[in-house]
């Protein structure tokens, strides 16, 4: 085996070490952290703290009756829980979560996909992701699934354009479509003090892209298509044990992609000024590792706070957010930021 | 490897294509149409064109078929009426149309140079992406400014025809 494949292979076995854990991880913080808003205990009987909890889940996922409805359409039923993981598990390809290493005389990029086309390709897996929701509600043969995925569908392409225009608007500047020169362009200070994150002259863009996110991946106070009060549980009314449980680690690990891109995009990725990458290899990489994780934590528990904190949007409130503030918003975003750089501060 | 790969999704492109038109079910067609789109990226991506390949999910695949499965679900389309009227005309038509559109274009490509018609095949420096960008922005300067004028004229259309007609009274359609 060449080094450069070992290189890959190892690459996408630290991203995927990482995904998997996101689920476990996140359900139990969103349960306690739910729990220590709204005054509660949250599950604290397995383990120290709860913290078994996931693990107990996971054994109820398994061992659970798998239920599959008579009239169900049954490929598209059992296609579309295994489709909700594609898009989650491949968006991380473009992601950088680390500076280039010198490994015994070899550069390597810490990078699994070293493509031009870097953000262009993550966008387009990212829009596969409502495929699967549109397969679970249309092939559950269930007027609520139904009405969930019409939802999802209308939702996820309305934010999608504000999303993308925000994304845009990061890639202006760099001139640039690679992800890794998106993290390069933000390395160092702004009058000494301030990191160049993209966040700060491009705040509107960075909000966009942060509500947009929301609508993406299906969080409150944007969960219509699951919506419990009216739709049962939308799109995957009709699923149980370990399928359901496909959906659930799907929806975590897309908010973990996105919190990722939207990190690189304009939190400055793997960098935090101040730190000496510029040690050991070992030492750089885990650097970086650490401080991108770091980050998307950040945003994960910045998602389960709002979702305890606001309520759901009505669905025309939705529509109107995404297409009449959203969407102008990020145009207005796109031009300062395209002026800023003709004018050369960016 | 390459032609492992290429094989499998040549393939795959034209078994799901063919389902595209032969399945009952519209939304089995539009679900095929995907497999078939997306097989066709991999095969830009094997020539060397990965912006066109990841343009073709993320517009064709991303948005325009989820647009078709989002108005087959809301009409509710159920299975195909087996015998419509006039729908097999309709096919014929549509048929021997492909079938022409395919030929001229499969004999272009093997015998244009009979006629004095020849094309340079595209290197991976023009469909990279900086090429291609400055490509559109100075020589196809113009049909990319009227193609999208198109497309913004079509926007407002479809605007306009989706409004609210006004009420006879006077008051502005909301």
């Amino acid at each position: 085996m060449s080094f450069e494949t070992l290189a890959t292979l190892t690459k996408m076995a630290i991203w995927l070490a990482l995904l998997l854990q996101v689920t476990p991880i996140m359900s139990w913080v969103e349960r306690r952290g739910g729990a220590l808003i709204q005054d509660r205990r949250g599950p604290n009987r397995v383990g120290p703290l709860g913290l078994f909890q996931a693990l107990a889940d996971a054994v109820k996922f398994v061992v659970k009756e798998d239920v599959i409805p008579t009239q169900a359409d049954r490929l598209l039923y059992l296609l579309a829980p295994m489709l909700a993981l594609v898009p989650a598990l491949t968006m991380f390809v473009v992601i950088p979560f680390g500076p280039d290493l010198d490994i015994a005389g070899r550069s390597v990029t810490l990078l699994v996909a070293d493509v031009d086309t870097g953000v262009l390709l993550l966008l387009a897996l990212a829009s596969l992701g409502v495929y699967s929701l549109v397969m679970a509600g249309y092939s559950s043969n269930n007027k609520y699934s139904l009405l969930g995925s019409v939802r999802a569908t209308a939702q996820m392409i309305s934010y999608e354009l504000a999303l993308t225009l925000s994304v845009v608007a990061v890639l202006l500047p760099v001139q640039s479509f690679r992800l890794d020169e998106v993290v390069a362009y933000q390395q160092g200070l702004w009058f000494g003090f301030l990191p160049r994150f993209n966040a700060f002259p491009q705040a509107i863009g960075c909000l966009v892209f942060l509500i947009a996110a929301f609508a993406e991946t299906n969080r409150l106070p944007f969960d219509l298509p699951e919506a419990e009060s009216e739709l049962v549980a939308g799109y995957h009314t009709e699923y149980s044990s370990m399928k359901f449980a496909l959906f659930f680690m799907g929806e975590y690990m897309a908010m973990a992609s996105l919190s990722a891109l939207g990190v690189t995009l304009f939190w400055g990725g793997w960098y935090l000024p101040g730190l000496d990458y510029s040690g050991h290899w070992a030492i750089a990489g885990t650097l970086g590792l650490a401080v991108l994780t770091a980050k998307v934590a950040l945003c994960l528990l910045f998602f389960v706070w709002v979702r305890w904190s606001f309520p759901r949007f009505r669905f025309d409130q939705l529509m109107h957010l995404g297409w009449k503030v959203l969407l102008p918003l990020s145009l207005v975003n796109l031009i300062l930021v395209a002026a800023m750089t003709i004018a050369g501060w960016l | 490897m390459q032609v492992a790969v290429f094989a499998l999704f040549a393939i795959l492109s034209l078994s799901s294509a063919v389902v595209v038109v032969s399945h009952r079910n519209p939304v089995y067609s539009v679900l095929s149409l995907v497999v078939t789109l997306v097989s066709l990226a991999v095969l830009f991506v094997l020539l060397g064109a990965p912006f066109l390949a990841a343009l073709q999910v993320l517009v064709y695949t991303g948005a325009i078929l989820v647009l078709f499965l989002f108005v087959i679900m809301l009409l509710n389309v159920g299975k195909e009426e087996a015998a419509r009227d006039g729908s097999g005309k309709l096919q014929k038509i549509g048929a021997v149309l492909a079938a022409a559109v395919f030929s001229s274009v499969l004999g272009l490509l093997f015998w244009g140079r009979f006629v004095g018609y020849s094309l340079a095949p595209l290197t991976e420096e023009a469909v990279a992406i900086k090429p291609l960008a400055a490509a559109l922005m100075s020589r196809y300067l113009l049909p990319f400014e009227m193609a999208g004028l198109l497309l913004l004229a079509a926007v407002i259309a479809a605007t306009v025809l989706a409004r609210r007609p006004e009420r006879p009274d006077g008051g502005a359609g909301s």
